[in-house]
């Protein structure tokens, strides 16, 4: 249990400096690439390290790949639908979201045939 | 830099980004011990500031505009795309980390492995946002569509 207090501790703090990084920088372009911050990985990958060895923690970043890919064509598709159609953004972010669940799992599945 | 936008941030949007990261970091650990890190590494490039920060850029820029009399929606709208259009230079940046932790992990210190990792994440990034920036493709095009009007 109290590995997981830690890991919400921990990514809440290094989500947050993130995002805060992110606000103070100009111009919004160079800012923008905060928003894909490994936020998450930065938090995590030490702590796995320590419980499940690098090995389990060298296959997350196996698959991170794939998340990072899919992450690509997600930020380019919200990137474009605001741009074009002008629409808000917190649901826009959202809505597209299944965009990031189909690539990722896609690629994921994918690979998968390979190895 | 610009420290002013520290304080245009609510208290409770802070709140609300510590909380989001906290969730998606515990819910990335639940994910990869219930169907293993194949699935679970999937969620280590999950969007997890993206959505809030984009709402936030939004927010701001109308906020801005509304101060001197505007109607800053669209504005606004264009800036959180703008902000779309960073992340996805620093997606490449981030599959870069991936591929650093992938190849560094087995057989080296995690803490090492990290720093270097981060390294080759914030100079891929910074790198692809410099060439767009200057736009040092789209010169080249412009030079050969003058050369093929030349021919």
């Amino acid at each position: 249990m109290s590995e997981f207090v830690m890991r919400f501790l921990i990514g809440g703090a290094v989500v947050s400096l993130f995002a805060a990084i992110g606000d103070v920088l100009r111009p919004k372009s160079f800012a923008g690439l905060f928003g894909a911050a490994p936020s998450i990985a930065l938090a995590t990958v030490g702590l796995t390290t320590s419980k499940q060895g690098s090995q389990y923690a060298a296959a997350e970043a196996h698959s991170m790949i794939f998340g990072a890919i899919a992450f690509f064509i997600y930020a380019i598709s919200v990137s474009r639908v605001l741009a074009r159609y002008k629409t808000a953004a917190l649901p826009t972010t959202i809505i597209l979201m299944s965009v990031w669940f189909a690539v990722s799992i896609g690629l994921w599945r994918w690979w998968g045939r390979f190895s | 830099m610009d420290f002013s936008s520290l304080r245009e941030t609510q208290p409770h949007e802070y709140i609300i980004r510590f909380l989001f990261g906290g969730v998606c970091t515990v819910s990335a650990g639940l994910i990869a011990k219930r169907y293993g890190p194949g699935i679970g590494g999937l969620f280590l490039a999950f969007p997890a500031i993206f959505p809030a920060s984009a709402s936030l850029i939004e927010n701001h820029e109308k906020k801005r505009k509304a101060e001197h009399g505007f109607n800053g929606t669209i504005r606004g709208r264009l800036a959180a795309s703008i902000d779309a259009s960073g992340a996805s230079l620093g997606c490449i940046g981030l599959a870069m980390f991936a591929l650093t932790l992938r190849m560094a992990l087995p057989g080296h210190v995690a803490l090492h492995t990290l720093v270097a990792a981060s390294v080759v994440w914030i100079t891929i990034s910074s790198l692809l946002w410099s060439i767009s920036r200057h736009r040092i493709f789209h010169k080249r095009k412009k030079l050969t569509d003058q050369r093929r009007q030349d021919v």
